[in-house]
C-alpha cells in the first residue's frame, strides 16, 4: 500500500494522510492513497496542510497500515528510546 | 564572560524580527518551503524526525546561569521538557512548533543567546576546551580569540554561502580536548622562545563520509594576525573548494586534492594582500574582549585537601576532576551519561540544577564539552562534597569521565532524519553492560563513539572503539572501528570487519575490551594496547 505522510506545517507534527482532505496524528488512520499517490500529495501541499509530503510503502498488518521501514515506524510512533513520549506504545516499532 | 555590546544586541534583535516576518510568510503561504527552508536554517531550524528541531548556539560551550535557566525554561515551555547538549557544545531541543519559534528565539535573545549559523553553509559554532581560563596545563587563555572568531564569523558576508559548512576550533595547551585536528580550521595558541603569543594553523580536518586530519599549514601566525590568515584560508576555500558535489564540497577534499603545499601558497598570497587591507582588530579591541575573561576572584591560600571518607564520593572526585592552576580549586564535570541513560540529554530540572551550582559555586559559569557533558570549571575544592550530594540527588554524579559509560551518541535513527540506524539504544546497552564503576575503571580511559550514519556527528573515527550505524537491506546493522582519537594523539579508527547487530555490536565491544585486558602492559590505555598490537588479535576474536 501506499501511505502518505509529512509534518504538519504550524506544528511540525507528523501526519499521515486519512482519506479526502483530512490528515491524523495516528498512523492507524492512515489510507492506502494507490495511483493517486503523488496527486494527492501536490494538491495537499498546495493547500498548506502538510510540510513536504512524501510516499511511502506499506502493508496492511494485524495493527493496522503499517510503513515498511524503520524509519517510518519511528515517525509513527516517537523515539524508541523514550516510551513516555510515545504516541502508542503497544506496537512493536523495529521489527513488523 | 564575554557580554553582548549594543551592536551584538541590535543584531541578534534584528534577525528575531527578521525571522518572525519569514514565519508569518511561511504560514500565510507566501514563502513556499523551497524558499523558507535555508531561511529557517540559518536560523537553526531543522524539520527532523518528529518535529522541527533547533539547534541552539552557545559559543564555544560557554554560558552563565541565567541562560542555563533560560534553556531549561525553553525546554520546559516550548519542548517535552529536556534538551540534548550536542558535539558541537550546543544544545538541541527536538519537538518545536514553528509557530512558536520567533518567540524562543526572542526569548533566547532576552539573554544573549541565539541560533544563527548553527545550520547550513556557513562558519559554524566556534569550538573551544572546555577547561580554557582554568586548566593548568594551558598556555593561555583560548576564549578572547574564540570571541574574537565568533564576531568575526558572525554575519561575515564573503562566507555566508560557502561551498559547505565550516568548523573552527581553537586551542591552548598541550592537551587536545577539542578535536582541533579534526576540524575544518584547527588553531593551537603557542608561545615562541621569547614568550610571544602566536597561534599554529592546521587546515581540511574533519570526520564525515571522508575522515581526515587536518595537515599543519602555518606554525606560527602572530596573534595580531590571527584574523587576517583565517579569512585567507577561508578565501582560498571559498575560491576553489567545491561547488558541484556537497560531497566533495568541505576544505578536506580542496587540500587533499591540491596538497597542503599548494594550498599554504595560496594562503600566503591571500594573507600577504589580507594584511595590506587592516582586518585585524586594533589592540585596544582585543583588550576589550579580553577583559571580559579575566580572572573570576579567586581566594588565594585554599587547601588542597579534600576529605574522601566518602567512598563513593572519592571515586567521583578522581573520575570526574581536572587540574585547575589555581591552588584549592578544580574543574568539574557533571557527566550527563548514567547506565542506562541517553547520552547528552538533561531534563529541565537537571539543567536549572546545574544553573544554580554554577551561581553558587562556580563564579557563575558554565562549559558544554564536545563529549556531551557540562563542566564548572572554577569549583574549591572545599565544596565538591556539597555539589555532589545535590548531583546525585538529581542523577547527575555518575563517576564515568573518559570511561567507556562516558560515550559520545549521536541521536541517530530515534530523532534524526539523516540517520541510518539507532544510535541511542546501543549506547544504553553498552552502558549497561559496562555499568559497573569498578569495572569501567580497571578498563581505564576508554572513548566510545557512536554515529547513526557516515555524517559522524557522533565521532566514531575519532573513537579508541567507534561505532558506525548502517542500512543494511533495511535493517540496522553496526560497523565496529578501533584505533581513533580525537586527542593530540590524533588517529582515525579503522573498520574491523562485516557488521553486527544490535545486540552483536554490544557483545562485539565487550570482546575487544577483553582481548584488551589480556593483552595490556603496565600502563597502557585501550587505544595504547591497539597501538602496539594491531588489528588481528581484535579480529580473530571477533570472528574467528
Ligand atoms: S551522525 Fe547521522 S544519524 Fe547521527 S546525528 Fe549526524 S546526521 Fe544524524
Amino acid at each position: 500500500m501506499k501511505i502518505l505522510t509529512g509534518n504538519d506545517l504550524k506544528t511540525g507534527d507528523v501526519i499521515w494522510w486519512a482519506g479526502d482532505t483530512r490528515w491524523s496524528r495516528h498512523l492507524a488512520d492512515s489510507v492506502d492513497a494507490g495511483d493517486e499517490a503523488e496527486a494527492i500529495l501536490k494538491r495537499e501541499e498546495a493547500a498548506r496542510r502538510v510540510n513536504v509530503p512524501y510516499v511511502v510503502d506499506g502493508k496492511q498488518t494485524d495493527q493496522g497500515p503499517m510503513p515498511l521501514h524503520i524509519k517510518e515506524r519511528i515517525r509513527a510512533f516517537g523515539p524508541t528510546v523514550r516510551t513516555d513520549l510515545a504516541i502508542n506504545t503497544s506496537i512493536p516499532i523495529v521489527k513488523v | 564572560m564575554y557580554q553582548y555590546d549594543q551592536y551584538d544586541q541590535a543584531m541578534v534583535d534584528a534577525r528575531v524580527a527578521e525571522f518572525r516576518d519569514q514565519v508569518r510568510r511561511r504560514l500565510d503561504g507566501s514563502l513556499p518551503e523551497e524558499e523558507f527552508r535555508h531561511l529557517r536554517l540559518k536560523n537553526g531550524l531543522y524539520l527532523q524526525l518528529h518535529a522541527y528541531m533547533l539547534r541552539v548556539a552557545i559559543p564555544y560551550g560557554t554560558l552563565n546561569s541565567k541562560q542555563m535557566h533560560m534553556l531549561a525554561h525553553i525546554a520546559r515551555k516550548y519542548d517535552k521538557g529536556y534538551g540534548h547538549f550536542t558535539t558541537r557544545q550546543n544544545i538541541q531541543y527536538n519537538w518545536i512548533k514553528l509557530e512558536d519559534a520567533p518567540d524562543i528565539l526572542a526569548e533566547l535573545a532576552t539573554v544573549e543567546m541565539h541560533a544563527i549559523q548553527t545550520s547550513g553553509n556557513c562558519i559554524r559554532n566556534i569550538s573551544s576546551d572546555q577547561f580554557a581560563g582554568a586548566a593548568a596545563d594551558e598556555i593561555a587563555d583560548p576564549r578572547p580569540w574564540a570571541e574574537l572568531l565568533r564576531q568575526w564569523s558572525t554575519f561575515h558576508p564573503e562566507f555566508q554561502l560557502l561551498p559547505r559548512k565550516f568548523k573552527i576550533a581553537v586551542i591552548a595547551s598541550p592537551s587536545d580536548r577539542a578535536a582541533m585536528r579534526l576540524h575544518d580550521i584547527g588553531i593551537e595558541l603557542v608561545k615562541n622562545d621569547a614568550g610571544v603569543l602566536g597561534a599554529k594553523f592546521f587546515a581540511g580536518g574533519g570526520m564525515g563520509r571522508t575522515p581526515m586530519i587536518a595537515p599543519m599549514i602555518r606554525e606560527w601566525v602572530p596573534a595580531e594576525e590571527l584574523i587576517s590568515y583565517a579569512e585567507a584560508c577561508l578565501r582560498v576555500y571559498n575560491r576553489h573548494g567545491r561547488r558541484d558535489n556537497k560531497y566533495k564540497a568541505r576544505i578536506k577534499i580542496l587540500v587533499h586534492e591540491i596538497g597542503a603545499d599548494e594550498y599554504r601558497r595560496q594562503v600566503e598570497e591571500e594573507f600577504a594582500h589580507m594584511k595590506t587591507l587592516g582586518l585585524d582588530p586594533p589592540a585596544a579591541e582585543l583588550e576589550r574582549i579580553s577583559a571580559f575573561f579575566r580572572d573570576p576572584p579567586f581566594e588565594q591560600g585554599l587547601s588542597d585537601d579534600i576529605d574522601r571518607s566518602d567512598p563513593d564520593f572519592a571515586v567521583w572526585v578522581d573520575q570526574n576532576t581536572h587540574p585547575h592552576r589555581v591552588p584549592g580549586y578544580t574543574s568539574l564535570t557533571i557527566s550527563l551519561k548514567p547506565a542506562g541513560g541517553i547520552p547528552g540529554d538533561a531534563t529541565a530540572e537537571q539543567i536549572d540544577l546545574m544553573a544554580e551550582l554554577a551561581r553558587d559555586y562556580a563564579f557563575d559559569e558554565l562549559r558544554v564539552t564536545h563529549a556531551q557533558n557540562i563542566v564548572l570549571a572554577h569549583v574549591r575544592k572545599a565544596d565538591l562534597y556539597a555539589i555532589w550530594q545535590k548531583l546525585d540527588d538529581a542523577g547527575l554524579a555518575t563517576a564515568n569521565l573518559d570511561l567507556i559509560g562516558d560515550m559520545i551518541a549521536c541521536p541517530g535513527l530515534d530523532y534524526c532524519s539523516l540517520a541510518n540506524a539507532r544510535s541511542i539504544p546501543v549506547a544504553q546497552k553498552i552502558s549497561e553492560r559496562f555499568a559497573d564503576t569498578g569495572r569501567q575503571r580497571e578498563l581505564g580511559e576508554l572513548k566510545l563513539k557512536i554515529s547513526g550514519c557516515i555524517n559522524a556527528c557522533g565521532h566514531h573515527h575519532a573513537g579508541h572503539i567507534g561505532i558506525l550505524g548502517v542500512d543494511k537491506k533495511g535493517l540496522e546493522n553496526y560497523q565496529l572501528l578501533l584505533g581513533g582519537s580525537g586527542a593530540e594523539d590524533v588517529s582515525l579508527a579503522r573498520i574491523v570487519g562485516p557488521g553486527f547487530d544490535e545486540d552483536g555490536i554490544v557483545n562485539a565491544v565487550e570482546t575487544v575490551t577483553n582481548v584488551y585486558l589480556g593483552a595490556r602492559e603496565p600502563g597502557e590505555r585501550f587505544v595504547d594496547t591497539y597501538r602496539r598490537i594491531g588489528m588481528q588479535p581484535f579480529k580473530e576474536a571477533l570472528y574467528g
